[in-house]
């Protein structure tokens, strides 16, 4: 397989395999209505998969992350997105540039 | 809280437009950085338009540059992509009841452009009921056109924009999730499943790796919330 065609047949394998993840609640249908100990599992989701993504860099990155994370978090509490996002980005660099 | 007289089609995109600009803004920069590092790697504007547009999944689009190498490992990038991914079937599952009510091919397109900060505004708009089509597929088409700009702007530009670390661009992904995060925080349930899902994350990506901090840590999370679930407290 030529270098061309190999980079197409990943792209689409990856598309093909993203594509079946994200359609895939939707095959379970509206008959899909979890209750009780399940909706709680279920209403945990966004939340479990939002940190589990962000987890390795706000805790075994470096000081400068981690500090910068919970600067972020202070703000998030507190302030609209954008204004966390300006505050982390600017604690990060700063940081980066203080800590190395 | 009462029931409002349904809004207008326009006011639902343009309250959309309004919740997503953050993530807008936060997705630029790592689209620049997508474009820049695929190019880089020997792809042409072609293939990062094609895979900015039909994969649309940043996290899986950059972990595949870093093992991106010659020859293709068509393999390797498949199985990281569904690694990274995986997440995609849960967020798709607690999605799927707020749109039934829309038009199935609305409704696969509208699942395509699914990626975590759309979907994650979409839950916090129909917060346990529904969500009007206007604004779930006006949110979609302008964080995907977003996307694919800067994509193409970062494949073009790449080279002259150098290290986008030094400008912090990587850590505007990470404060947008917190950002996100910190909106389902809302009972104790809710930070026991984030305590829960950071450590597990953190743990499993210093033992085995990425990708599978994430499925590790979502998991973890999910258990613990079924395991207070019994509680009685509604979770977040």
């Amino acid at each position: 397989m030529s270098d061309e065609t190999a980079t197409l047949v990943a792209i689409l394998g990856m598309a093909a395999v993203t594509f079946g993840c994200r359609i895939s609640g939707l095959l379970l249908g509206p008959r899909f209505r979890p209750s009780g100990r399940l909706r709680v599992a279920f209403d945990a989701i966004p939340p479990a998969v939002l940190t589990a993504v962000i987890a390795p860099t706000v805790l075994v990155t470096g000081w400068a992350e981690t500090l910068a994370a919970a600067a972020t978090i202070f703000a998030a509490l507190r302030l609209p997105m954008l204004a966390t996002i300006v505050i982390g980005v600017a604690t990060v660099v700063v940081l980066r540039g203080g800590l190395g | 809280m009462t029931t409002p007289p349904p809004p207008s089609a326009a006011a639902e995109i343009r309250q959309a437009v309004v919740d997503i600009a953050p993530a807008l803004v936060a997705a630029a920069p790592i689209g620049l950085l997508y474009g820049a590092l695929a190019t880089a790697k020997g792809m042409d504007v072609v293939d990062v338009l094609l895979a900015s547009g039909l994969i649309f999944a940043g996290g899986a689009q950059l972990a595949a540059v870093q093992i991106w190498d010659h020859p293709v490992p068509i393999a390797a990038l498949l199985i990281s992509t569904l690694l990274i991914n995986a997440r995609y079937i849960l967020m798709s599952a607690s999605l799927a009841p707020k749109v039934a009510h829309l038009p199935v091919v609305g409704r696969i397109l509208g699942f395509h452009v699914l990626a975590d900060e759309n979907w994650a505004m979409s839950e916090r708009r129909a917060g346990g009921g529904r969500i009007s089509a206007p604004y779930f597929f006006g949110m979609g088409a302008v964080f995907w056109a977003n996307w694919m700009s800067f994509s193409l702007i970062g494949a073009l530009t790449g080279p002259a924009i150098g290290d986008p670390t030094r400008y912090g661009a990587d850590f505007a992904f990470t404060a947008m999730f917190i950002a996100l995060t910190a909106g389902f925080a809302r009972s104790r349930t809710s930070v026991a499943v984030i305590v829960a899902a950071a450590a597990a994350a953190a743990a499993t990506h210093v033992t085995l790796g990425a990708p599978w901090h994430v499925s590790a840590g979502a998991l973890t999370g999910i258990a613990v919330a079924a395991i207070l679930g019994g509680d009685g407290e509604a979770a977040a």
